[in-house]
């Protein structure tokens, strides 16, 4: 009957934030965490998962929202990338998480997938990682003994391996608030615009002020076995007046910093000239941004 | 510790399936679409590819287009589902159903639950979409017949015949 059968396992749909990581704590590495369920449930189906605890928290509505604080953007870790997509609060404090959020899959996936969910996966080609790590965002992993709050840049370890502890849930993201003069572009490019995975996504953030570049961060996906920065292109454009030959030059300094593999989306060659390409772009669009 | 939710291995989920309250026992392995195939008998929602690519099992939750291969059973509790035996019904169709037929936007048929109801959900929320909106909303369901020009037609007609009798 079923194409693919899932493996047997006990289901707990806790109610409370408190409660899940009671279970978690419980269960430890047996058990596994789904929200929204667009990867999880792919996982289970073709076995490349069987947990023998399954913690749905998807009724957590406490880890459902977005609103501003004095420093930072909160993101709840259960909004939906729908959400995000139209949130104008997003809109107006970082754009590019929502630019980000719009072209993930397709509706029925943005309307299921959640940014905890993405970011938990840790795929390489995680298109919100991107844009938050050129946003210089944190995240807030909460056990049952408290909570951490650490740089995205430390978050990602390897392909689907983050710092997150079996006993811990990622509850929230916060995005700072960029200074004036800053602008911000994300781009990605895939096989073809809907629903599919990035061959190459990339984000970028820069700070200009009269004409010399004070900060710029270039955050680069599906490149690498996890989300990268290119900090040396970063620190060659440093107190740099942002001309195009610069730019090109930096595009280039990004490539020594990338490991890009074949595989049956792209070549490696080629995501290496894309990369090289969307580097240049994403500054360029950036810098308009400001100008506008 | 004792701890309040369940741990369970059979559960019974009660949830409102096109308007009525229904209550059924399931596995939590179980995805959506095979209780509302196997267990309700509503065979109106398709299973295609059975991870989340084609479309075809496309369902409402709670006003919302999803894929039901990509949902545990368990999920739905205390949620609302619309599957297409919900949208309308013969001698009474939906207009999206009935511009459907008359732009001959349907061939083998597989694919046209799905679409419909990823149709309906454009509509709820945006009333007149352009063209463009219409692509968009249907971008997650795939077509082997059409070509989707008559889908896409559909729709935008759907949407204006909605508009004419203020709905």
């Amino acid at each position: 009957m079923e194409l693919f059968q899932i493996r047997p396992f006990e289901y707990f749909k806790p109610t409370s934030l408190h409660e899940a990581l009671l279970f978690l704590e419980k269960v430890g590495e047996a058990g596994k965490v789904i929200a929204g369920g667009t990867e999880v449930v792919i996982y289970l189906k073709t076995r490349r998962i069987s947990p023998k605890y399954l913690i749905d928290i998807s009724d957590l509505k406490e880890l459902e929202y977005i609103k501003e604080n004095e420093e930072f953007l909160s993101v709840g870790s259960l909004s939906t990338h729908s959400t995000i997509e139209k949130s104008p609060l997003i809109k107006k404090r970082a754009h590019i998480l929502g630019d980000s959020a719009s072209q993930i899959g397709t509706i029925q996936i943005r309307n299921m997938g959640t940014i905890g969910g993405n970011l938990a996966n840790a795929s390489p080609a995680a298109d919100t990682a991107t844009p938050l790590l050129a946003l210089g965002a944190s995240l807030e992993l909460m056990g049952t003994s408290g909570k951490r709050v650490v740089p995205i840049e430390t978050f990602f370890i390897h392909v689907n391996k983050t710092i997150l502890q079996s006993n811990e849930l990622l509850t929230e993201i916060q995005i700072p608030y960029p200074p004036p003069n800053t602008g911000a572009a994300f781009m990605k490019i895939g096989r073809r615009a809907a629903h599919d995975l990035s061959i190459v996504n990339v984000a970028t953030t820069v700070t200009v002020t009269e004409d010399v570049c004070k900060n710029i961060c270039i955050a680069l996906g599906s490149v690498a076995p996890t989300p990268i920065r290119a900090k040396k292109a970063e620190a060659f454009l440093k107190e740099k007046t942002l001309e195009k030959a610069t730019i090109k030059k930096a595009s280039e300094i990004a490539l020594e910093e990338i490991q890009p593999i074949s595989d049956v989306r792209a070549s490696a060659n080629y995501r290496k000239e894309v990369s090289k390409v969307l580097v240049r772009m994403t500054i360029q669009k950036a810098i308009d941004e400001i100008e506008m | 510790m004792k701890l309040k939710c369940d741990i369970m291995i059979e559960q019974k989920i009660q949830f409102v399936l096109n308007g009525k309250s229904v209550e059924v026992a399931v596995k939590p392995n179980t995805t959506l679409v095979d209780v509302l195939r196997y267990q309700l008998k509503l065979t109106g929602t398709k299973r295609g590819c059975d991870r989340g690519n084609c479309g075809a099992c496309t369902v409402l939750l709670d006003g919302k287009s999803v894929y039901s291969c990509l949902i545990l059973a368990p999920k739905v509790n205390n949620r609302e589902v619309l599957t297409i035996e919900g949208l309308g019904e013969p001698g009474n169709l939906h207009p999206l159903q009935e511009a459907f037929m008359e732009h001959n936007a349907v061939q083998c048929g597989f694919c046209t639950p799905g679409m419909l109801l990823s149709a309906k959900a454009l509509l709820d929320d945006t009333p007149h979409p352009t063209k463009k909106e219409v692509k968009t909303a249907i971008s997650g369901n795939l077509c082997r017949c059409t070509g989707y020009i008559q889908i896409i037609e559909a729709i935008l007609d759907a949407a204006e015949r909605n508009a004419k009798k203020g709905r």
